[in-house]
């Protein structure tokens, strides 16, 4: 590698990189290449292996083969913190500035001269480099004080402080606001003029073509291509995201058929939904059917004929600073489908669906009965089951056993005058081991010794386990292996084959595929809407905030098309 | 209702002919683990001294365990919910001087006068008030002003021992109504009726922890409140109530203390805290919260008695309690640490 003509050698180039974490590959031999000055997009969905890639630049992960150059030399030894700090940085959407801290100290931490601090030498120098590269921030205001994009200056100065030229941006304008994007960007131009070279992430294309001279896509692992950005059309580049060609209706989805597909692979997923069935009828087929058994055998029977009223009725629902008011009806025996991605506002809709968070405007109901607002109780009691986002922050106790929280939302039923009988709470966890195929030694098994998947199950198990009429479910696969998605995708399809509804919040694809009906949301506001015959394409557009290629289409047939 | 009651009718018993416990489960049985303890701290104590074995002795050390174990059960309660409350060990004190302060007459031969607003009947009842008003006062500060715990509660503690000091002058009160020490003083079936009624108390808790939902309710704020809440448990009310209920049994031990000792005293319950904490942790509560028993906890307290009981018999000087019940944490904490194989932060 000659070194002499390091002038005009690319800031990185990296190639043949391998990275394999246990059995998965979350990096198959890709390679990429960032000219110096350039601005340089990085696009792909969820686990296409791009925060693997950025670790692997920065010097955190050490790549299972391959070989990363910046400016031509070989990258630093793993472990030499201060080595790759003078070649790279990276600037993720959250800050990692310390708050509590002054802006020069900051910029300066742990590297202040040797023998004590001199405070009034360390201001004149954070002035100096922040006047270098036209950082207009003050170096003795409190770093937590700092707007968003200010913050990220600070950390795009301080990198280039220690000698690098090259700074990865994951994110950058997650949290910024149209103002801050125009600031941050007319920055990065700029610096660009004195030789810097980024690389860009974002889920945000239309910011790719903004700020980008070239893309590169990954996809499942692999790089996909890398083009000008001029040369490619948003159709092209999402194409290559998705691998679906444009206009290409092969696979057009229907509900059912995904259904069934998620099934199929699997002999444990078909039983599992009919078991889902046995488990919510077997505790009260012993008993005379009530009343409301019978209304609700009447709605499932409506549902397959299409003339029902809403099960789950929203109108004019908002959250300030999180969702545009919004209104959507879900029939008996529908799933929905709200599509978006992180920053969406599809998140703290669900959360606020289930009462957990309270809106600030509108109202939802539960077959025409109103459910008091921010109050998971009532949610519950309205008939609303809540599958989180996040297993371990909010589904799981993880120490407790697999009974108890299985019976978590139930224990107002495992005996009388408020009791829980030990004996009650075994018997109900045991029928939803068996029903969901919950691999568990028992349900007096810590629920941390269980598998990603069998703890979602559980978690499953725990919103089924009131016989919601409304089953909401966040993200309800992530980070579960593919047998276990299926078998939790076909126990949320169960619900709606029933004759109950099912809301699916995820930005997922295979998630939403169980969806007869999916309702897109960008940077809160709905951005369009799909019947069951969407393709990818159409979808992740929409997700990413490019509505024009994306076309409703009518083809609802999910609902009715049962046998 | 008549849904459940059902399920119950029909659910036919499935548990009943359970084969004896196939596996021994290690952790089912963490709760027990201090028995030993206390069984080898009997031998060691009959060995150092004849006079350990006597019911006299034994009685002695149950009795003088009762108003400690009462904070220890509102505290092992408090911790499991995943919160702390510094401030038990003065409302022990300051719950009973308040209630002195209501019902003592203005005036009179008494050295302490009050200003006799509540006959006397009426000083337990009004003791137990104060005690719930302080957790409801400790619940306020914490779940409505979100201030830390640790801080708030180590203020109010600071602030009740002032109060006392404050209304009782600085001074211990000789002289309560009859009904106020009786309990502490009495002797059913052969024992101290403070005794008796720290079983009973202990074993309320022990069968709501257990059996109640609210009880099961607190494990899992404890573990996780965030998942506790999206289940649908109301976590500020119940939190609420197991910080009014832990000084409410402070309280209630201030009267057992007041009938025990036959009088306020003026330092009543100072640096117990301490103790407190050291008999829930070695009783196996977690710190962290979501994780411990009410009878563990009953068993820490006993055991760290017996250890003071067994030492003074042994003739070390009560100058070395504060360095054993220190050891004692240490050990516990090391041991429990290893035992569990999880960090504790």
């Amino acid at each position: 590698m000659s070194t002499a003509n390091s002038a005009a050698a690319p800031a990185v180039r990296a190639e043949g990189i391998v990275k394999r974490f246990g059995p998965t590959v979350a990096l198959n031999g890709v390679g990429i290449t960032v000219a110096a000055g350039d601005s340089h997009a990085l696009v792909g969905r969820n686990g296409a292996g791009k925060s693997t890639l950025v670790s692997v630049l920065t010097g955190l992960h050490t790549p299972d083969a391959g070989s990363v150059f910046f400016q031509g030399e070989p990258a630093p030894a793993p472990g030499d913190t201060a080595a790759w700090q003078t070649k790279v940085a990276c600037v993720y959407q959250k800050s990692m500035v310390v708050p509590e801290l002054t802006v020069a100290e900051n910029l300066f931490l742990n590297r202040f001269d040797s023998g004590r601090i001199r405070w009034p030498k360390l201001r004149t120098r954070a002035r100096d480099l922040l006047a270098e590269y036209g950082v207009d921030v003050d170096p003795a205001a409190r770093a937590g004080d700092l707007s968003v994009e200010q913050g990220q200056f600070v950390e795009i100065a301080r990198a280039l402080s220690f000698g690098a030229r090259f700074i990865i941006l994951d994110e950058p304008t997650a949290q910024l606001d149209a103002g801050g994007i125009e600031r941050l960007f007319t920055k990065l131009r700029e610096l660009q003029q004195q030789g810097v070279a980024f690389l860009f992430i974002s889920h945000h294309l239309q910011e790719v073509y903004d700020l980008c001279t070239t893309v590169t896509v990954y996809r499942d692992a692999r790089h996909v291509l890398t083009a000008p950005v001029a040369e490619l059309g948003k159709a092209e580049l999402v194409e290559a995201m998705t691998g679906e060609a444009a206009g290409q209706e092969a696979t057009a989805w229907h509900a059912k058929g995904g259904a069934l597909k998620a099934a199929a692979p699997t002999e444990g997923a078909p039983k599992g939904r009919e078991a889902a069935f046995d488990m919510r009828l077997a505790p009260r087929e012993r008993e005379q059917p009530s009343t409301d058994r019978k209304v609700r055998r009447k709605q499932q029977g409506a549902g397959r004929t299409e003339s029902s009223d809403p099960l789950l009725t929203v109108e004019g629902l908002a959250l300030d600073n999180d969702f545009d008011p919004i209104d959507f009806t879900v029939r008996p025996g529908e799933v929905l489908g709200l599509a978006g991605a992180t920053a969406s506002g599809s998140t703290a809709l669900g959360e606020t669906l289930v009462g957990l968070r309270k809106p600030s405007a509108g109202r939802t109901s539960v077959a025409g009965r109103t459910v008091k607002p921010g109050s998971v109780p009532h949610a519950l009691g309205a008939g609303i089951g809540y599958v989180p986002e996040d297993r371990h922050r909010q589904g799981l106790v993880l120490g407790r056993s697999v009974a108890e929280n299985a019976t978590l939302t139930v224990a107002d039923q495992l005996g009388p005058y408020g009791t829980v009988l030990p004996s009650r709470t075994k018997a109900f966890a045991q029928r939803m081991i068996t029903s969901l195929d919950i691999k568990t030694s028992g349900p007096g098994q810590p629920v941390s010794d269980l598998s990603g998947g069998n703890q979602q199950k559980v978690v499953i198990a725990r919103a089924l386990a009131r016989d919601p009429r409304v089953l909401v479910a966040i993200r309800p696969t992530a980070g579960v292996d593919v047998k276990s998605k299926d078998a939790l995708l076909g126990v949320v399809r169960s619900v709606a084959d029933r004759g109950d509804a099912a809301v699916i919040v995820s930005d997922e694809l295979d998630d939403l595929r169980v969806c007869d009906r999916v309702i897109a949301l960008f940077h809160g506001r709905v951005i369009a809407e799909f019947g069951s015959g969407w393709t990818d394409r159409d979808l992740v557009s929409a997700m990413e905030g490019l509505p024009a290629s994306g076309r409703a289409e009518g083809g609802d047939k999910g609902a009715e098309s049962d046998e | 209702m008549s849904d459940t009651r059902q399920l119950t009718a029909d659910l036919p018993a499935p548990d009943k002919p359970r084969p004896t416990v196939p596996r021994i489960q290690l952790s089912r049985y963490r709760d027990l683990s201090l028995i030993p303890v206390i069984l080898v701290l009997g031998v060691i104590g009959f060995i150092v001294s004849p006079v350990f074995l006597t019911s006299d002795n034994l009685i002695g050390v149950l009795q003088q365990t009762t108003e400690l174990s009462l904070l220890v059960l509102g505290e092992a309660m408090i911790l499991i919910t995943g919160r702390m409350d510094l401030s038990l060990e003065s409302t022990i004190g300051v719950a009973p001087v308040i209630a002195m302060w209501l019902v003592m007459p203005r005036h009179g031969s008494a050295t302490f006068h009050g200003i006799g607003l509540l006959p006397g009947w009426t000083s337990i009842p009004v003791c137990l008030v104060v005690g719930l008003a302080i957790g409801a006062l400790n619940g306020f500060l914490i779940l409505k002003l979100r201030v830390n715990g640790f801080i708030a509660t180590l203020g109010m503690l600071t602030m009740l021992r002032g109060l006392q000091d404050g209304v009782a002058q600085g001074k211990s009160i000789v002289e309560v109504p009859a009904s106020f020490s009786y309990l502490g003083k009495a002797s059913w079936i052969g024992a101290p009726a403070a005794v008796w009624i720290c079983l009973l108390l202990f074993a309320i808790g022990g069968l709501a922890l257990g059996y109640l939902r609210h009880g099961r309710a607190l494990y899992a704020i404890g573990g996780n409140s965030e998942a506790a809440r999206a289940a649908g448990i109301r976590v500020d009310r119940i939190t609420w109530i197991v910080l009014a209920v832990g000084s409410l049994l402070a309280a209630f031990a201030g009267v057992l203390y007041v009938g025990h000792y036959g009088a306020i005293s003026s330092t009543q319950g100072d640096g117990w805290i301490f103790q407190v904490f050291a008999a829930t942790v070695i009783g196996g509560v977690s710190l962290n919260g979501g994780r411990g028993t009410l009878f563990g906890a009953l068993t820490g307290v006993i055991a760290l008695q017996l250890v003071v009981n067994v030492t003074t018999l042994g003739g070390v000087p009560p100058l070395w309690d504060k360095f054993l019940y220190g050891a004692i944490i240490i050990v516990a904490l090391i041991i429990s640490r290893f035992a569990s194989g999880e960090k504790q932060d």
